[in-house]
């Protein structure tokens, strides 16, 4: 193998190949194939109900929480199978965090929120415990103001923080991979900014997709940006993908066209 | 004239609201009234702490009915609240749909059934098991412990599934989204998030025991002794009052009008705490 063909494959850090979503006899999402880079922002925008969120969720499986969900086609992290009936799910989730819409801090302190991960995948040692705390707060940039009033309850933080926690939360587990759904939407401006941010900062080491029905923010932060539509069987389909910067200069597709011009949705 | 039938009726719901306000005033002015004065008498510390309850010969002390209410009462909860909570659990984390609504009503089926049938089904058959494979005289503190158990199901049940279902999903989301396996979820997660829920559905089914008379008069054995071991027989506070009533007059009668204050202030000290615990988040 050259080392260009090494080069390729391992840029490549989520897969898709023609991925068809069921919910029950309902089709929500129809043959939709994409590689994800290692490393990169991509961002999912496109209409509300295009299934921008249900095909986020199917990288970490969160649709198995739906018991008439089905998912036929291809996906892959790295070298493993998404959908292999032999892939341990909660491995699955330990190398693909996730940051919800609204902030879901338990309802626990700011330390017990961020080790609750950890402890569970067998670190023990105060120590070592302390120490991701404080890493992942760092990370954040939550360390400063949070250091003094770990015991206290994360749910007394204001929601930007709350949000930022959840991000410090998913990173103690050391995932590869980030996905965001519409994380921002439930912040103000200036929290939104700091969020922004620090998926920036966060590129270096991860791989992040976010949902976003704000096309500034896309365009803002994303390297990488996938337009969804529905499609005339009302499912949800993938309609041009590609660099940020070419869809929002360029697009290839009327539909993208119309959309990022403000033409409807 | 609109107006009018408005404030009728206005007037008729509050006579009515009243009318179950009232009745709870008169019952405790009345058992106050009735209680107070041989409490009075006798002094409170004797009449709590008092070993010997032999009313021809004027001693009242309850200390032992109250070991025999505590102890019956730990009992039920010692079994009945594991099973409870992890009936609970399985109802709102695990069960299929149609498990859930044949498992729902069958749990609320059994608070339909009456005391005395409990009482009945536990002397006919609990007491001799407990008497033919563990000794004793079968009518003992373990007996009624298995009847109250079970009459605490419902209540510890009921409440424990609707505070866990009360929870936000996005709790239980961002549990498995963290690699958290279905039982790490509820234990590290669900559970605690849920825990004001779960201690008042264990204080009131704590309460509904206490309160409970008829089944227990028909398995304790009613014996105004201090227990030794579980397989004694005991009596409550409740069972004192019921055994007795019938035939009481004078300062006898009183005494278990102060019984009952007793029991009364127990049992309000439970709900106002299950209460407070609920509402505290």
């Amino acid at each position: 193998m050259s080392n260009d063909s090494i080069q390729t494959a391992t840029e490549i850090k989520l897969k898709m190949n023609k991925v068809d979503l069921h919910y029950g006899a309902f089709k929500a999402l129809s043959n939709v194939s994409m590689d994800i880079q290692r490393n990169s922002i991509t961002a999912f925008i496109g209409p509300s109900g295009c299934g921008k969120s249900s095909l986020l969720r199917i990288f970490n499986r969160m649709n198995d929480l739906i018991p008439i969900a089905r998912v036929d086609g291809e996906v892959f992290l790295d070298d493993l199978s998404i959908y292999d009936k032999s892939t341990d799910v909660t491995y699955l989730r330990t190398k693909i965090g996730m940051v919800f819409q609204k902030p879901n801090v338990f309802p626990t302190s700011i330390y017990d929120n961020l080790v609750i991960g950890p402890k569970k995948h067998g670190i023990k040692h105060k120590i070592d415990l302390d120490d991701i705390v404080e890493r992942c707060l760092d990370q954040v940039a939550l360390w400063g103001e949070t250091k003094d009033i770990l015991q206290k309850p994360a749910q007394s933080l204001t929601p930007g923080d709350q949000q930022r926690l959840c991000i410090a939360r998913a990173l103690a587990i050391e995932p590869d991979v980030i996905l965001m759904d519409e994380s921002c939407s439930a912040l103000d401006p200036v929290s939104t900014a700091k969020v922004e941010e620090l998926m920036m900062e966060l590129q270096e080491k991860y791989t992040i997709i976010i949902v976003t029905h704000n096309m500034e923010q896309a365009l803002r932060v994303s390297d990488y940006c996938a337009f969804m539509m529905i499609n005339p069987e009302r499912a949800g389909e993938l309609v041009e993908y590609s660099l940020t910067v070419d869809m929002f200069s360029n697009p290839t597709d009327q539909r993208t066209e119309d959309y990022i011009t403000g033409r409807f949705g | 004239m609109n107006s009018n039938s408005e404030k009728l009726s206005h007037a008729v719901f509050f006579a009515l609201a009243l009318s179950s306000i009232s009745a709870l005033v008169l019952i405790t002015v009345f058992i106050l009234v009735q209680g107070a004065p041989i409490i009075a008498e006798i002094g409170l510390f004797k009449f709590v702490f008092g070993m010997t309850w032999a009313p021809l010969k004027g001693e009242f002390g309850i200390f032992p009915m109250i070991v025999g209410s505590v102890s019956a009462t730990i009992g039920a909860a010692i079994l009945g609240v594991p099973i409870g909570i992890c009936c609970a659990i399985f109802l709102a984390e695990f069960a299929p749909p149609l498990m859930r609504n044949i498992f729902r009503p069958a749990i609320q089926l059994l608070a339909g059934i009456p005391s005395v049938v409990y009482g009945f089904w536990g002397l006919i058959f609990i007491v001799p098991s407990i008497r033919d494979h563990l000794g004793g005289p079968g009518l003992s503190i373990l007996a009624g412990s298995i009847i109250l158990a079970i009459m605490i199901l419902p209540t510890v049940i009921s409440i424990t599934e609707v505070s866990i279902l009360a929870l936000p999903s996005s709790y239980k989301e961002g549990a498995l989204a963290l690699g958290l396996n279905r039982w790490q979820t509820i234990s590290s997660v669900i559970l605690p998030a849920a825990k004001s829920g779960i201690i008042a559905a264990v204080i009131l089914g704590i309460g509904r025991a206490i309160g409970e008379t008829m089944a227990v008069i028909m398995v304790l054995g009613n014996a105004v002794a201090l227990p030794e071991s579980v397989l004694d027989p005991v009596r409550t506070l409740t069972t004192n009052i019921g055994i007795e009533m019938g035939y009481a007059v004078g300062a006898h009668r009183q005494a278990l009008f102060a019984t009952g204050i007793v029991l009364f202030v127990i049992i309000m000290v439970l709900n106002t705490t299950a209460q407070y615990i609920a509402r505290r988040k």
